[in-house]
């Protein structure tokens, strides 16, 4: 479904990605892990189209995106979740969601779109008319994954989606995670909670400084200690 | 200070105010294009002036005051677009100071355009027929087409603030003058929304110039020292706040209009008094977010 070919990245002349290649397929859910800075946020930033300066080959169901501007991406059914939530100020819950309906083709079915995401997310429905960023910022996270997921992508890519959240609204989350997977939404996971992350992961990638260092299904990489240890310890 | 009765100074606040609606309008232009698109546009005053010379040129054609009010803005808001795609568009992502001078340079261009087409020496501008004259508003007579000014500005201020709050095309504006990276994410071209916004923004300067007219005549030099107040206003109301604009313009309206009253010699200053304080008490405007110009 996705196909990353040698990509590459840079930041101003810093070359942050070096022939990164992965591969994940319809219905899959692949993680990337490794230490913090390794390339995994600009691996899915350069995917949706974020970073200015990148070479290689991106794929998306056959077409090649690398090359159109982030907008046409998400037209083709790529999502993204940056990892600071990017919730805008402002702007109600409700506001936030219809964000992701804007250039949609299924604006058309806003309130019936609306009301199936405030099934899935209880703790959104409570709060449609509230200011978004008063919220706690495990809710925020919440908003930000209704807010990608309302328009239906067919693969979502989700970035640190743990970090800094309760534990108690974690495993909401994952279990959430699960639903999508079951409901064939694909995703592309970058995650430090390594265990967990691996926990509901089909396959996953060790990235470390800029290329993929590794690569196994989840159960092999979370019975290997030692590439744990050596790539994602802290 | 003999014969200054209230009512004397509350008309004079009246006159203020309908000072104030054109400066909201030019400001809320102003404050739009450089909340969404951080462009500092210098050509808006010659936009204005445009504004006032369309209006010129289609009353000589055979048209009407309220035919103006449509089509001049649609008109000079059209050529808005073709100067954001054209000029402004290629300098996106180099700095505040590269559109800035190209609108600099632009406003010279245009005036002397209109100094060769129309000349230098200007036309008058006649208060259409009906809104001539001066109606009793309780503290005494103002004249009424100063009304139609601060009601017309109303009008423009509740149809873009319903377009803004109420159509998607407005919300992304608000979402992407805070975060268009999400948008664009989101799946919105935003080098569309950037055009529209300065379209919007230059039509309402159109306006502002057309209503402007019949109260000071029209001439190539008449977007140069409002733009100037205009620039006090946003300043005053806090960069990119649409809100801060519209309290601000009127507030700036009143004060000239006041200190002309009772300081004339200090008229021309006083705004700037006015602006001087608020930025010591508050840098960034009365709703203003700090940083925005960094």
């Amino acid at each position: 479904m996705l196909r990353v070919e040698k990509l590459n990245a840079w930041y101003g002349s810093s070359h942050v990605l070096q022939d990164i290649s992965l591969d994940v397929n319809n219905g899959e859910i692949v993680c990337l892990i490794g230490r913090n800075g390794a390339g995994k946020t600009t691996t899915l930033k350069s995917i949706i189209g974020l970073i200015d300066k990148t070479a290689g080959r991106v794929e998306f169901e056959g077409r090649e995106v690398l090359s159109k501007p982030a907008h046409a991406r998400f037209g083709a059914g790529l999502a993204y979740v940056p990892e600071e939530r990017r919730i805008v100020p402002g702007l109600s819950v409700r506001e936030n969601l219809r964000l992701g309906l804007v250039a949609s083709p299924n604006k058309k079915k806003e309130a019936e779109l609306i009301d199936r995401t405030a099934t899935i997310f209880p703790r959104l429905a409570e709060r449609l008319d509230q200011v978004a960023i008063t919220m706690s910022g495990g809710e925020q996270q919440m908003l930000a994954i209704a807010r990608a997921m309302i328009s239906d992508p067919k693969l979502i890519m989700l970035d640190e989606p743990s970090e800094g959240i309760m534990p108690v609204l974690v495993d909401e989350m994952f279990e959430l995670f699960r639903n999508m997977k079951a409901q064939g939404t694909t995703i592309l996971l970058v995650e430090q909670n390594v265990e967990l992350a691996l926990s509901i992961a089909d396959r996953a990638y060790v990235v470390d400084q800029g290329t993929v260092v590794h690569h196994a299904s989840a159960s092999e990489l979370l019975a290997d200690a030692e590439i744990q240890e050596r790539y994602c310890s802290v | 200070m003999a014969g200054l009765t209230l009512d004397l100074i509350g008309l004079q606040l009246f006159t203020g105010l309908a000072l104030g609606a054109v400066y909201v309008l030019l400001a809320i232009g102003l404050s739009l294009i450089f909340g969404m698109l951080t462009v500092v546009n210098f050509a808006h005053g010659a936009f204005y002036m445009l504004g006032a010379y369309v209006g010129v040129y289609l009353l000589a054609l055979g048209g009407n005051f309220w035919l103006c009010l449509v089509a001049v803005p649609i008109i000079v808001g059209t050529i808005g677009l073709v100067v954001e795609r054209f000029l402004i568009r290629p300098l996106y992502g180099r700095g505040i100071d590269y559109p800035l001078l190209l609108t600099f340079g632009l406003s010279y261009v245009i005036v002397e355009l209109v100094r060769i087409a129309f000349g230098k020496a200007g036309y008058p501008f006649d208060t259409p027929e009906l809104l001539q004259g001066a109606v009793d508003i309780g503290i005494g007579y103002f004249p009424l087409y100063r009304l139609f000014v601060i009601a017309a500005a109303g009008v423009v201020l509740l149809g873009l603030w319903l377009f803004l709050e109420r159509t998607s095309f407005g919300l992304i504006i608000r979402a992407g003058a805070r975060d268009p990276q999400i948008v664009r994410v989101l799946g919105v071209d935003v080098a569309r929304v950037w055009l529209v916004v300065f379209g919007i923004g230059t039509g309402i300067a159109a306006l502002a110039g057309l209503l402007a007219a019949p109260l000071q005549g029209v001439i190539p030099e008449m977007g140069g020292p409002i733009l100037v107040e205009a620039f006090v206003v946003t300043v005053v109301g806090g960069m990119g706040s649409l809100l801060g604009a519209v309290l601000a313009g009127l507030l700036v309206g009143v004060v000239v209009s006041l200190s002309s009253l009772f300081v004339p010699e200090m008229a021309k200053v006083s705004i700037f008094a006015l602006m001087a304080i608020v930025l010591l008490i508050r840098p960034q405007g009365f709703f203003g977010r700090a940083g925005l110009m960094s």
